[in-house]
C-alpha cells in the first residue's frame, strides 16, 4: 500500500481523504509495516465502500486487512437508513457470524501433559471436522426453523449448554429480527447435517495454555490465569450461511442497479436496508447468525463432552463468543450525536468498551473480551474492548492473522507431514484429514499475529489481555 | 506455443480461483468445474459412478458461471457427492449440464478444503484472440 496516499493521524491510525466518489474519508489502522506491506487493492476495496450510498462517518479498515470480496477483510462500515443508507450481503460475506469462542477449563498444562495425546485423539474422534464430516444431529425441516430461530438459546434448551453460556455470547445467543422463511430451501438443505461440525480451511478447536498476562487485573476478571489451559474453536454458519451468502449476494447484485445504486464491483452488493429485498437479507442474515450461535454451542458442548471423560470434573465455562462477520443495527455517536447504524464487519470483530450496556454485567467495568485467533501452530489472544474504540471504529478490532501466501503457493512450498513433524517438535499436536490441507493452513502461510494485535493496541481498538499458545489442534 | 491447460486453479490472496479454457463455451464451463472439484480434491481419484442433473439461468454469462460452478458446490454440500466429468449444453443464458461422480469418502479422497461458494471476483468469461473460451472466478475456502 502507497502511504504517501494516506495522512498520519497517529501513531497506528491513517487517513485517506476522500476522492473520486467516495462520500467519507476512510481510515486504516495499523503501523507503517503492516501497511506497507498490505495489498494496495485494499485501498481501492475501502473507497469503494466509502462511496456507498448513506454511509456514516468513515469506512475502516482494520490492522489485519487484505483483499477481499467487494468489502475488503477487516473492514467496517456503517449505513444510517434514515438517510438512504444500505445493507450489503458482500459487507458480511459468505460464512455468516464465523467467529471464535473460548472456553476457560480450570485445568493447568500439567494436569493436561499425560493425557494430551489421548485428549487429541478423542477431541477428533468426537468433534467432525472437515468436509463431508457430517455431524451427529440431523435436523428436519422445521428443526432447522427452530434452530434459524433461537441460535444458542435453541441449542440449550435441547440439552447442548448451560444458561450462563448465554450471557457470555453476543447477542445472548440469539439475534433478533431472524426470518427463517426468507432463508432458502437450498440453505437449509444444506445445514441438515451441518449443526454441530467445524468445517475446512482456516477452522479449528483448539487446546491452549495460556502463556502470558499482559493485564493482571482484566485477566482476572475475566477468570484467565497463566498457565492454565483454554480450549478455543473458530467455525461459523457452515453451509446455510454460505448459501445465504450466494443466494443474496446474487439477488443484491441485480437489485442495486434496480435502487439506482452504481456497484463499482459487483460483490458490493447491496441495497437499501429499508428496501423489500434489504430487510429479506436482514431477516435471512440474522438467521444465519443463529445458525453460527448454535453450532458453536453444539461445538462446545462436543468438548466438554470429550473432557469431561477425560478430565472428571473439569468446568468448561464460556469466556465469550465474538462473530466477525456482521451486519448489527447499533446506536452510535457520531459528532455528538446519537445515530442508528447498520454496522458491517467483514473479518472484524466487535469490541464493546467498558460500561456498554449490551454487556454482561460482571463484564461491564472491563470491556468485551475480543478472541484473536492464530493460525495452526501459532498464538491467539485476548483482548478487551475500549471506550475510545467506540469512535475510533464503531467498537471494532482485528480477528486474526490474515494470509502472506496464497493456498496454491502453501501447497508448494510445506509438505503436510512435514508441518505436523515440525509443530510436534515443538509440543503442538495436530489431528487432521488431510495432508494437503495442513500445508495450505502451515502457520508459515499466515501474517504474524503478534504485531496485529500489538497494532490493534496502539490504535486504541482494544488492549491486549492475554496470549494463549497452542497445544493441540484439531483442523478440518 | 504450448497449449494452455484446459483447467488449473490459481492463487488468491486468502482462496483460490477455477479457470477452464475450452474450444467452445460448453467446454470451458465444463473445465471450469473440473478445476473447482481440484481444489477439493485431485478429480482422477473421483469415480464417475453417478449422475447430478444440474439446470440453471441467469441475465448474462457471467453470473451464469457463477450459478454454475454454485449448483456444483450445493450438490457437494447438500449431497456429499464430488464430481468429475461433466456435460454441459448451452441455449443462450439457459445452461443444462449433466455431471457424474461418487459419494465423498474422506478417507480415499482426503479432501483439502471446502469451497463454501463461488464468488464475483476475478470473475470472467471471455473469449480470446484465436477463439478458445476462458471462463474463471475465485471460490472462497
Amino acid at each position: 500500500m502507497d502511504l504517501s496516499l494516506l495522512t498520519r493521524l497517529e501513531d497506528c491510525a491513517w487517513r485517506l481523504e476522500p476522492r473520486g466518489r467516495m462520500r467519507v474519508p476512510a481510515v486504516v489502522y495499523g503501523d507503517e509495516e503492516l501497511l506497507a506491506e498490505m495489498d494496495p487493492r485494499v485501498l481501492d476495496q475501502i473507497g469503494n465502500v466509502a462511496a456507498l450510498p448513506g454511509i456514516a462517518g468513515a469506512a475502516y479498515v482494520m490492522p489485519d486487512a487484505h483483499v477481499g470480496y467487494g468489502f475488503p477483510i477487516g473492514g467496517v462500515a456503517a449505513f444510517d437508513p434514515d438517510r438512504g443508507g444500505v445493507v450489503s450481503a458482500g459487507g458480511v460475506g459468505f460464512d455468516i457470524s464465523c467467529g471464535v469462542r473460548a472456553l476457560t477449563t480450570g485445568l493447568a498444562l500439567a494436569e493436561l501433559e499425560p493425557k494430551k495425546k489421548e485428549l487429541a485423539d478423542l477431541l477428533f474422534q468426537s468433534v467432525p471436522a472437515g468436509v463431508g464430516a457430517g455431524g451427529r444431529i440431523r435436523l428436519g425441516a422445521a428443526e432447522v426453523d427452530d434452530m434459524l430461530a433461537g441460535g444458542a438459546r435453541w441449542a440449550l434448551e435441547r440439552g447442548w449448554g448451560e444458561p450462563a453460556d448465554l450471557e457470555r455470547t453476543e447477542d445472548k445467543g440469539c439475534a433478533r429480527g431472524a426470518r427463517p422463511e426468507h432463508v432458502s430451501q437450498q440453505a437449509k438443505e444444506r445445514q441438515r447435517e451441518q449443526v454441530g461440525t467445524l468445517g475446512s480451511g482456516n477452522h479449528y478447536l483448539e487446546v491452549q495454555v495460556l502463556t502470558e498476562v499482559r493485564d493482571p487485573r482484566v485477566a482476572a476478571a475475566y477468570g484467565l490465569r497463566e498457565g492454565e489451559v483454554v480450549v478455543s474453536l473458530h467455525s461459523g454458519s457452515r453451509g446455510l450461511g454460505h448459501q445465504i451468502g450466494t443466494d443474496y449476494l446474487r439477488a443484491m447484485t441485480l437489485a442495486a442497479r434496480e435502487h439506482g445504486i452504481e456497484l463499482p464491483e459487483r460483490e458490493l452488493a447491496c441495497a437499501p436496508a429499508r428496501s423489500e429485498i434489504g430487510e429479506r437479507y436482514l431477516g435471512a442474515m440474522r438467521a444465519g447468525i443463529n445458525c453460527a450461535l448454535a453450532n458453536r454451542q453444539v461445538l462446545a458442548h462436543l468438548a466438554r463432552e470429550a473432557f469431561a471423560k477425560l478430565f472428571p470434573g473439569s468446568e468448561l465455562r464460556v469466556l465469550f463468543d465474538v462473530s466477525h462477520n456482521t451486519c448489527k443495527f447499533e446506536e452510535h455517536e457520531l459528532e455528538g450525536e446519537r445515530r442508528a447504524l447498520f454496522v458491517h464487519r467483514k473479518g472484524a470483530t466487535r469490541a464493546l468498551g467498558p460500561d456498554h450496556p449490551e454487556l454482561p454485567e460482571d463484564l461491564r467495568a472491563w470491556g468485551q473480551p475480543v478472541l484473536i485467533g492464530g493460525s495452526m501452530g501459532t498464538a491467539s489472544y485476548v483482548l478487551a474492548g475500549t471506550r475510545e474504540g467506540g469512535e475510533r471504529s464503531f467498537a471494532s478490532a482485528c480477528h486474526g492473522a490474515g494470509r502472506s501466501l496464497s493456498r496454491n503457493e502453501a501447497s508448494r512450498r510445506f509438505g503436510g507431514r512435514e508441518v505436523v513433524d515440525q509443530l510436534a517438535a515443538r509440543g503442538i499436536l495436530i489431528r487432521a484429514g488431510s495432508k494437503r490441507g495442513i500445508a495450505e493452513e502451515a502457520p508459515g502461510a499466515y501474517k504474524d499475529v503478534a504485531r496485529v494485535v500489538e497494532a490493534t493496541q496502539r490504535a486504541g481498538l482494544a488492549r491486549i489481555v492475554a496470549r494463549l499458545e497452542p497445544v493441540v489442534c484439531v483442523k478440518g | 506455443m504450448p497449449t494452455p491447460q484446459a483447467w488449473e486453479s490459481f492463487a488468491h490472496a486468502s482462496d483460490v480461483g477455477v479457470r477452464g479454457r475450452g474450444e467452445t463455451l460448453e467446454r470451458a464451463f465444463e473445465n471450469a468445474a473440473l478445476a473447482l472439484t481440484s481444489v477439493v480434491t485431485d478429480p482422477a481419484r473421483v469415480a464417475a459412478r453417478e449422475s447430478v442433473r444440474i439446470e440453471c439461468e441467469a441475465p448474462d454469462l457471467e453470473l451464469l458461471l457463477v450459478d454454475w460452478l454454485n449448483a456444483i458446490v450445493y450438490a457437494m454440500s447438500a449431497r456429499g457427492v464430488l464430481l468429475t466429468r461433466f456435460h454441459v449444453e448451452l441455449d443462450g443464458l439457459r445452461l443444462n449440464a449433466e455431471a457424474w461422480g461418487e459419494p465423498l469418502d474422506p478417507a480415499r479422497h482426503e479432501p483439502a478444503a471446502e469451497v463454501k461458494a463461488a464468488t464475483l471476483s476475478g470473475l470472467e468469461v471471455s473469449r480470446g484472440d484465436g477463439g478458445a473460451w476462458t471462463a474463471q472466478c475465485v471460490v472462497d475456502v
